[in-house]
């Protein structure tokens, strides 16, 4: 016995969305972390507590919120309307978004600390070495604060494939569109299906073990500077 | 000639830049002055770290800086030494060398490159992480990564303060050869007597944020009313030529004027006839006497005129500028015996040398 092709379904959509997360928030993450590590605006504290918010909040908050937003007469639904896109919540898009601010801080963070513990020193180092500062993102920032990136995507991947709360204030139970492991797991356990719910419950567990072992082994922070 | 010239206005709370320099862009010149004084945001202003709105730098008419344009740090054609060696800690130290060299423009030559890396002696560490260089051995690194860039000012931040006495005289040769070797004019923060003594051409004192004297470091060191004290550094420099050796003692003599009496005895440090040296001679080595004494163990002593008289840092004591042979000696004596020898500006007097030292 293993998995059904339902629980199939839902691990492959966990993995898509978690890994299209993960990308967009890499992208999105990256800039914000770096002016929250260097900036010397009094919007820092601000900026920095908005991103923080997903910690201590309840998914269902979070969702609830995106939900009104991106609904029919939110104004992101508004504006998604009037592009022709039609409304996110109930489709994979809608889940990447909602996905995107809950596990932002898991994202930023480490880049934000990372970011700050390499200082300004190489920074302008690379300047007196005739490098833009695009460059030196590239060929000094990068390299240095990798294990900040590496525990970033990590971390923002594995949250997203853990999230619960929000998947369901925002994408239901749509098979193969919003039906996440988790999701799958909770309908098991409702349908008294235990068996098929103790197979995804425990390969949950062995992923998010195989994941901060990964955290704490290839990026054993304190052995390095 | 070539010319730096740099004009800077900072207010700061606590703090206030306000200079404006014109600098020979050769040799080396020392910005000097107490820790807190401006030196290094100076430096840091000149190479564009620091942004000062209204500033202006131009080096031989390139203007780098001024009220319409401040060019990025990275366009600035500089070589900048930070006080920490401040390698990229993920590149070998070969890595680092050609992290500038090959961003720079007009790439820096094989044959040029494999120079610098000589004149540092870094050739067998090239390979090494920067965790396994010595405190000294980063900093020779960093020096030829500043220099691979082919800068057409080198901007050195106190390259040896971060460093304890041993490593200080391992890379003190080096920058003495680069000195010597090297076209590229050098701005050098220094807080430390002996390392302006020993490298610098010209000298700008700053304090306060202001430079207080500006000049060639020989002129310079030998005035009196230095607002800044130097309490036991006080002295002169003065470049000369060697002339003789002798082999039974291991000394040899050092002239700085063409008055055959302007000459000392120095240990011999191997250089040729002919050699050009430097030596420095600290006021508080220098005894006055008005007769040619015998009798005694101090081999130096030199007939002079008295210049110029001015009190020193305690009010018992007082500098004593002498002339010998056209360059000037700096003696410090207690008031009581200037007052005793009846010393007054144009007395004749001997100066009797109790200590040179020979620096490079």
């Amino acid at each position: 016995m293993g998995f059904a092709d339902a629980d199939l379904a839902a691990i492959w959509l966990t993995l898509r969305l978690a890994g299209v997360t993960t990308a967009l928030l890499l992208l999105t993450g990256t800039p914000i972390a770096w002016w929250l590590a260097r900036t010397r605006s009094g919007w820092k504290g601000p900026v920095g507590a908005v991103v923080a918010l997903p910690i201590v909040l309840p998914p269902t908050v979070i969702g609830f919120y995106l939900l009104l937003a991106m609904g029919p007469h939110g104004p992101v639904g508004q504006l998604t309307q009037s592009l022709g896109l039609g409304t996110l919540p109930f489709t994979f898009w809608g889940l990447v978004v909602a996905s995107v601010f809950y596990s932002m801080p898991f994202v930023v963070q480490p880049i934000q600390n990372a970011i700050e513990a390499l200082g300004e020193r190489p920074l302008e180092v690379a300047a007196t070495l005739r490098a833009s500062p695009w460059d030196c993102f590239w060929s000094v920032v990068l390299p240095q604060a990798r294990p900040g990136f590496l525990t970033a995507g990590i971390l923002g991947f594995a949250h997203t494939v853990g999230e619960f709360g929000v998947v369901l204030m925002i994408g239901g139970n749509i098979p193969g569109v919003t039906r996440v492991v988790s999701v799958q797991i909770y309908d098991h356990v409702e349908a008294l299906e235990y068996a098929e719910a103790h197979w995804l419950a425990a390969a949950m567990v062995i992923f998010s073990f195989l994941v901060l072992l990964a955290l704490y082994t290839l990026n054993p922070t304190g052995r390095r500077k | 000639m070539s010319h730096i010239h740099a004009r800077f206005k900072l207010d700061w709370p606590g703090f206030s830049l306000d200079v404006d320099l014109d600098l020979p862009a050769r040799g080396v010149t020392a910005l000097f002055g107490h820790s807190g004084s401006g030196k290094t945001t100076l430096l840091r202003c000149i190479a564009g770290l620091e942004r000062a709105p209204g500033g202006y730098v131009a080096i031989d008419g390139e203007v780098w800086q001024d009220a319409d344009r401040f060019l990025p740090t990275h366009q600035r054609p500089l070589g900048y030494v930070f006080q920490e060696a401040s390698l990229f800690q993920h590149l070998s130290a070969r890595g680092n060398l050609e992290y500038g060299r090959k961003r720079a423009k007009g790439v820096m030559g094989r044959a040029a490159l494999d120079h610098v890396i000589e004149l540092l002696g870094i050739g067998a560490l090239l390979e090494r992480r920067p965790d396994q260089l010595s405190g000294g051995e980063r900093q020779r690194v960093a020096i030829a990564r500043a220099l691979a860039v082919k800068p057409r000012l080198l901007l050195m931040d106190e390259p040896l303060a971060a460093l304890d006495l041993a490593r200080k005289q391992e890379i003190l040769p080096y920058l003495e050869r680069l000195h010597d070797e090297l076209e590229i004019p050098i701005l050098y923060v220094s807080h430390s007597p002996d390392e302006v003594a020993r490298l610098a051409d010209h000298i700008v004192v700053m304090q306060a944020g202001r430079s207080v004297a500006s000049g060639p470091l020989v002129e310079t060191l030998a005035r009196l009313d230095l607002p800044i004290r130097l309490g036991e550094d006080a002295g002169v420099v003065l470049d000369a030529v060697v002339e003789e050796r002798d082999t039974q003692w291991q000394l040899a003599r050092a002239a700085f004027a063409s008055n055959a009496d302007a000459s000392v005895w120095v240990r011999d440090g191997g250089h040729a006839i002919g050699h050009r040296v430097r030596v420095r001679i600290l006021a508080r080595d220098v005894s006055l006497a008005l007769t040619r004494h015998s009798g005694t163990s101090i081999q130096n002593i030199l007939p002079g005129v008295v210049a110029e008289l001015a009190d020193d840092t305690h009010p018992a004591l007082a500098l004593v500028r002498i002339n010998v042979g056209g360059a000037a000696l700096v003696a410090r004596l207690t008031r009581r015996s200037a007052h005793d020898l009846g010393l007054t500006p144009g007395s004749i007097i001997y100066a009797q040398i109790k200590a040179v030292a020979l620096i490079g």
